[in-house]
């Protein structure tokens, strides 16, 4: 170890030897100096530079001491410290310890004429044995076209890119019974009005868009159900994807009139874009970015007096793309 | 020893006439110059903290149960990709704040940018000959815009669901090709295969980033290349001769300064102030959502345009052509792309000046092209502004709904005024010099007149 040291020790002073030997550079001072640097600039750049040495030192401390608390907090400071001490340090120096001298250079003329005129004519006289230009032009096309899009071909793999209809897919059959999400059978008089539940369908994944509904429960008399709809809302239970048909975000909060006179009707509405859905009138828009009513889900109540559902839903569930119905089903 | 280290250089490369004239390459000095510099800074540390997140963070979909320190989440189904975010921030030492750095840095960059752009346009530095680096910056902007948002969606947790259940209501809504391109992104209906996962991890750890590093050092060699714009701050700056401090040594100490100030900003920032604590939103379900969650602030514009746009899609009879997220979502930001990429030729056209320009001009110098610039921000802040409308509604009940109908109006009405209110207020500026110069001029003719006499 000592060795090695007086190694060092030796090498260093042999750079400086031989440095203090050579001659000057070739044509005098390059860096004009200016006035002398201001006393003690020199003490303070050493002094922020040893903060900065200890706060490094005080991270790996925190690092490898687990009973301190708080120790992503300490560890920022530390480090952000050591680096702000060291930027002081630098800036400081810059500031004082560095000559500051103004220099001028001219802005480079971005055109050459000349270079542009010699490169169209090499590219021009390259092709001076070549005579069916166009030919060689339309083969090349042809060819460059070709092996392009069979070299961007395996993109298809990606997905199913040609064929769409997995867009649809919904897990909901008639019959299929409603889970909540405690993962238990949905009763119909469980569910009560002013609050809203979400239900999956059973026996079936819940990481799909067309999977959750909201399921919700308004007086009877409320609902304003297209025609066809009136067999789809027993005990005035009502289901709808809770996907929105704007962006897709997950259909989050129930607007519930704290007082109904002088307050809006009831309404879904989702977090993302405040798209707000009618559930007495079918899932309509009333405010709000979505273009298309919320997909209703049919419902009929089981002899075991659990919530089933009684077929797909109404329309599209999810965000729409070309080729969706705005109305009816999919 | 610096003459061996320049020698040893020398011999194997030859760059010494080169590393000569880069050390004298003079920089001019004003404030402002330094906005793009703490782009470049953050850039550093984003590359920095995120190879380090990158050592522990796992990119899979595949179903785990957490059995880790947080209580909260303890017994609850996830994803690998969730769990081990989680862990980094509880588990791993230092990995709270290497997170939390990378999440702060993201912010800091993209602001940086954009305040960087803002500086360039209101001082003409656009113009030729440097254009094209005005093109790189904004593909490298919208780039980043993009590769933030693949850094948040990766991890898995109920804001990146919901943030990649609007983009793929945003790809869905693409005219005619949506449902194609939306399938193939996410190989099948959201949320996708298990690959998915894969594919944003490759685009966010290595394409983008190799992407944007690639676009940085061209516009930085195209910097280097045409120089530094200047202000007409010393008589000798002129369009042909270049005033500054030269890079070596004056402004080395400062510019490492200024990169080890923006490296301990944010590492105090990562260190002190939360950000985006997952384990507070717990997994992505596709069944749930938060209310009053917010992305990050680079993405606010697009959020305030979803939210504005009146409900509807464009159909066809009873087919739809375009869904609604169309419009805020894309179109909206190719909109605000394709203007500013078409910014320096415009400018050309209708000055009929297609010079070239190295003294940047100060706002009120150009007041067409600034009143413009005000609008066209003025256009997209009350946008993004209109995006914290619920949040308005919570802190202050103003109502949702009357707030975004002001938005939709003010977004149409507000740029015009600003245009207006600008132009006059640099004219009136330049009125005021004007006036200035010539009181000047008097009193010292008056002066000079009354010396001889007396």
């Amino acid at each position: 170890m000592k060795r090695f040291f007086l190694a060092l020790l030796a090498i260093i002073n042999g750079f400086r030897r031989r440095r203090s030997e050579e001659p000057p550079g070739p044509s005098g001072p390059i860096v004009s100096p200016g006035p002398p640097a201001p006393r003690g600039a020199e003490l303070a750049v050493a002094a922020l530079l040893l903060v900065a040495a200890l706060l490094g030192v005080g991270f790996m401390f925190v690092y490898a001491t687990e009973s301190v608390g708080n120790r992503t907090q300490w560890e920022g400071l530390t480090l952000g410290g050591a680096f702000l001490f060291l930027a002081i340090a630098l800036i400081t120096a810059g500031k004082h310890l560095v000559p500051e001298e103004e220099v001028e250079e001219d802005y480079h003329d971005p055109e050459h004429p000349s270079e542009e005129e010699a490169i169209d004519q090499i590219v021009r006289e390259s092709g001076s044995r070549i005579t069916r230009k166009k030919l060689l032009i339309t083969a090349g096309g042809a060819a460059g076209a070709a092996v392009g899009l069979a070299a961007i071909t395996p993109a298809l793999t990606l997905g199913p890119l040609l064929d769409t209809d997995e867009l649809r897919d919904t897990p909901w059959r008639r019959g299929l019974r409603l889970i909540g999400d405690d993962g238990k059978p949905m009763f119909a008089d469980q569910v009560e009005e002013e609050t809203f539940y979400t239900a999956f369908p059973e026996h079936a994944k819940r990481d799909l868009l067309g999977a959750p509904v909201v399921v919700v429960r308004l007086p009877p008399a409320q609902l304003k159900l297209p025609p066809e709809r009136a067999q789809w809302a027993p005990m005035g239970i009502v289901a709808f994807s809770k996907v929105c048909t704007h962006a897709g975000c997950a259909i989050a909060l129930y607007r519930k009139p704290t007082f109904a006179p002088t307050q809006p009707r009831p309404a879904l509405v989702c977090p993302c874009h405040y798209s707000t859905f009618d559930p007495a009138r079918g899932g309509e828009v009333i405010f709000g970015p979505a273009g298309r009513p919320l997909p209703q889900l049919p419902l009929m109540v089981g002899s075991d007096g659990v919530l089933r559902a009684g077929g797909n839903f109404s329309g599209q569930v999810g965000p729409s793309y070309s080729t969706v119905r705005s109305r009816g089903p999919t | 020893m610096i003459r061996r280290a320049v020698a040893y250089l020398d011999r194997g490369t030859g760059a010494s006439p080169l590393l000569r004239k880069t050390l004298r390459y003079a920089f001019p000095d004003h404030w402002s110059f330094l906005l793009g510099e703490v782009a470049l800074y953050a850039f550093i540390v984003l590359v920095g903290t995120g190879i380090y997140l990158t050592l522990f963070f796992e990119p899979s979909l595949a179903k785990t149960t957490y059995n880790g320190v947080y209580a909260p989440l303890r017994g609850m189904e996830m994803s690998q990709a969730y769990k081990s975010v989680v862990d980094i921030s509880y588990e791993r030492n230092a990995g709270l704040l290497f997170r939390q750095t990378h999440h702060w840095a993201a912010d800091v960059f993209v602001a940086a940018v954009i305040l960087h752009l803002m500086r360039v346009f209101f001082t003409g530095a656009f113009r030729r000959p440097r254009t094209l680096i005005w093109t790189i910056g904004l593909l490298m902007l919208f780039t980043s815009l993009l590769e933030g948002y693949l850094g948040y969606s990766m991890v898995d947790d109920l804001l990146s669901g919901m943030g990649l259940a609007i983009g793929y209501g945003v790809a869905l809504s693409m005219p005619i090709i949506g449902g194609n391109l939306a399938l193939a992104i996410w190989g099948g209906q959201f949320p996708g295969v298990h690959a998915f996962e894969s594919r944003m991890y490759i685009a966010h750890v290595l394409i983008f980033p190799a992407l944007i590093a690639t676009l940085i050092v061209l516009h930085l060699a195209l910097v280097m290349r045409h120089h530094h714009t200047q202000f007409r701050m010393s008589p000798r700056a002129t369009e042909r001769r270049v005033i500054g401090l030269p890079a070596f040594p004056a402004q080395t100490p400062r510019s490492l300064g200024l990169m080890l100030a923006v490296a301990a900003v944010l590492f105090l920032l990562g260190g002190l102030v939360q950000i985006n604590p997952i384990w507070q939103w717990g997994p992505y379900q596709v069944a749930q959502g938060t209310n009053g969650a917010q992305p990050d602030w680079y993405l606010g514009w697009l959020i305030g345009a979803l939210r504005l746009v009146p409900g509807f899609d464009l159909t066809i009879g009873d087919y739809t052509l375009v869904g609604n997220p169309f419009w805020g979502g894309a179109l909206f930001p190719l909109v605000v792309l394709l203007v500013l990429l078409a910014v320096p030729a415009a400018e050309r056209r209708l000055t009929r000046d297609g010079s070239t320009h190295n003294l940047a001009d100060r706002p009120r110098d150009a007041p067409g092209r600034t009143a413009f610039g005000m609008a066209f921000l003025t256009w997209v802040s009350l946008i993004f502004v209109a995006g914290s409308a619920d949040r308005m509604y919570v802190f202050l009940g103003l109502s949702y709904e009357g707030q975004i109908w002001f938005y939709r109006v003010a977004s149409l009405v507000l740029p015009f005024v600003a245009y207006f209110v600008t132009r006059r207020v640099c004219l009136a500026l330049q009125e005021a010099e004007r006036i200035d110069a010539e009181r000047e001029l008097a009193e010292a003719e008056a002066a000079a007149a009354r010396l001889p006499a007396s």
